[in-house]
């Protein structure tokens, strides 16, 4: 399998009076069609780490290629590019727009890129929905649904423009045993079935156990897994 | 709907109240600045009308800008002369009938040749001083709009002839004559001859209405004992705007000072200049006012959009879009601000155009506001507010692009 993220000596550190790292010298590389854990006790760096994934976040050093693009020489305008058409985002919290239902939310990421017809992309958002079990729910705004439905509008939305690379942050944190279950096995599903790449952070062990590859960081390194 | 814009009316119409607000503060803005504009660019209209209509576009008068040379002038470059005793120049336009036969032949519009000559007007025991105006009737019609202004008689009465005379109805007032009564006329030279009064006009001006008198140029030149003299001519233009271009050409040909409208009003129309930057000025003042609702609303939402802000930007839209979306929202409230605020503009218009008043001084007079009914103004107004939106958009804008959507997403988690 080819490597679809790779990183070197990554490092991230905030510009304090007492300069903070929150990431240091991590390499790393996730191939295709692979499920990564990132584990770690609170305040290890593991969000950082899958922000500066996702290009939400720059390093102070190191190097990120993303499809073995560098990411580094990118524009501001380049890096929104990337995470449009290369990345998924799944955070702890929905993070849906409210004031639109979930169906427009999905077709957001799709408008943006323009790729297709309008047409087509409300019925691509209808069918990523169904495909998550919420072909009833097209319509209804984001507070007019559960939690577990909210994550699952946002996994859709992060499908939406067909990323090889789903980033996925306490995806299950905010959800109920039932939910999380729910949205693990679609990240499963979406790994195995899909042949995307999905990294995501988690406290659950578990969960992380059950996933491809674990990796473990304390105090901004790779204490295990590579 | 492209999307920067659906989020964007998305965002303003899911803040009713607070939007409907800022709408109305760029409205009444608007409105009461295309209202203001029109009252006053109606009264200036009305004023500077009056100003073409009831003077001549041109005045060519028998002085000159500058003193003449003396002939040793230019026979010596280093003489100095002084003291000089010049014979009794009678003064008037040197060779009237070649001088009126040019502008004949060029000037776009009419002209009057007339002699003024200060004299006395008698009648009983009374005297009052007046100006003794010579006229030729038929070109006088063309030039001066008194043949309206006539209360008892008529100008046409100046065409029967004989010695017929006009006075304003002030003068008759102070000498206690009227319509039909013979006054005598002594003019500076010492000449007099008497005058049937034929018509009394009311021009609104006292000077004039006291102390103006018309005759017939030749009874004027036979008063001021000076034949075939004239000492003014009165260009009436098709359009007043070439006033100073004819001025200039006719001082140029005849020698004679020629005075444009715009040069004998200069220090008014300096004060209707003067006027407009502060006309303007306060629209500017109250479309700031308005400019401030909309940063205000604007900066509500994106401190409480910031959340959105941030998923936007992890979703892959630019820095760019970001501020686009702001803006669009700014310009959203200023555009229908404007759009209200010329129909708020419109109506009150209407309305004042509808006052009528009676003016209290002659109590004659009905008379209504003056108003100027220009697109330009509603063009101005509306730039003045969109670009007040634009700005006041802009910078709470440009805050909301540079979040940093990882400060936000680590806030909310």
């Amino acid at each position: 399998m080819s490597a679809l993220l790779e990183t070197e000596k990554l490092t991230r550190i905030l510009p304090e009076t007492v300069p903070v790292t929150l990431v240091k010298d991590v390499t790393l590389t996730v191939a295709e069609k692979e499920f990564v854990a990132i584990t770690g006790p609170s305040g290890s760096g593991k969000s950082s780490l899958l922000y500066l994934l996702g290009l939400l976040d720059h390093p102070t050093a190191g190097t990120i290629r993303i499809g073995g693009r560098d990411t580094g020489p990118m524009n501001e305008r380049e890096s929104a590019r990337t995470r449009l058409s290369m990345l998924g985002f799944v955070f702890q919290f929905h993070f849906l727009l409210p004031e639109f239902t979930a169906r427009e939310n999905v077709e957001i990421p799709m408008r943006k890129l323009g790729r297709l017809a309008r047409s087509e992309m409300r019925e691509r958002a209808g069918e990523l929905l169904s495909s998550l079990g919420l072909g009833d729910h097209l319509d209804k705004r984001p507070d007019q649904l559960s939690g577990g439905q909210r994550q699952r509008v946002a996994l859709a939305r992060s499908l939406a423009n067909d990323p090889p690379l789903i980033l996925a942050d306490e995806p299950t944190g905010s959800l109920d045993s039932k939910s999380s279950e729910q949205v693990f096995a679609i990240l499963q599903k979406l790994v195995h079935e899909r042949g995307k790449s999905v990294i995501a952070v988690t406290h659950d062990l578990e969960m992380a156990e059950r996933m491809d590859r674990r990796i473990h960081i304390v105090d901004g390194s790779i204490a295990e897994g590579t | 709907m492209p999307l920067i814009l659906d989020i964007a009316v998305t965002h303003i119409a899911g803040r009713g109240r607070q939007t409907l607000v800022a709408v109305l503060g760029v409205a009444v803005g608007v409105g009461f600045s295309i209202a203001m504009a029109a009252l006053m660019q109606g009264g200036q209209d009305d004023f500077v009308k009056q100003l073409v209509d009831t003077m001549p576009h041109v005045d060519i008068t028998d002085e000159q800008r500058t003193a003449r040379r003396q002939p040793a002038d230019e026979v010596f470059s280093t003489v100095s002369i002084s003291g000089l005793r010049p014979r009794d120049d009678r003064r008037g336009i040197i060779n009237p009938t070649a001088a009126t036969a040019w502008l004949e032949s060029w000037i776009p519009g009419r002209f009057a040749e007339s002699l003024k000559t200060q004299g006395v007007i008698r009648y009983s025991s009374r005297e009052v001083g007046a100006s003794i105006i010579g006229v030729e009737p038929e070109r006088e019609r063309g030039v001066s709009p008194i043949v309206e202004d006539f209360v008892k008689g008529s100008f046409a009465a100046l065409n029967a002839g004989g010695n017929n005379v006009l006075v304003g109805d002030t003068m008759a007032a102070r000498l206690g004559a009227g319509l039909g009564d013979t006054i005598t006329a002594v003019s500076s030279e010492g000449l007099t001859r008497d005058f049937k009064i034929a018509g009394l006009f009311h021009t609104g001006t006292t000077a004039r209405d006291e102390g103006e008198a018309y005759i017939l140029l030749k009874n004027a030149q036979i008063l001021s004992a000076r034949p075939n003299a004239i000492n003014e001519i009165r260009i009436k233009l098709d359009d007043p705007n070439r006033a100073p271009a004819v001025a200039h050409r006719a001082e140029a040909e005849l020698g004679y000072k020629a005075v444009a409208w715009q040069e004998a009003n200069e220090s008014i129309l300096q004060a209707l200049v003067v006027r407009n930057v502060i006309m303007y000025t306060v629209v500017g003042a109250i479309m700031l006012v308005a400019g401030f609702g909309i940063f205000n609303i604007i900066s509500t939402i994106t401190h409480e959009k910031a959340r959105d802000i941030a998923i936007m930007k992890s979703l892959g839209f630019p820095e760019a879009d970001m501020r686009r979306l702001f803006l669009l929202e700014g310009l959203a409230i200023g555009s229908a601000g404007s759009a209200l605020g010329w129909v708020l503009g419109f109506s009150m218009i209407y309305a004042l155009s509808q006052v009528r008043f009676e003016i209290a001084a002659t109590g004659q007079e009905m008379t209504h506001l003056p108003i100027a009914w220009s697109l330009l103004h509603y063009i101005i107004a509306s730039a003045f507010a969109l670009g007040s939106a634009a700005v006041a958009g802009y910078l709470p804008a440009r805050r909301a692009a540079r979040l940093n959507p990882v400060d936000i997403i680590r806030g909310a988690t």
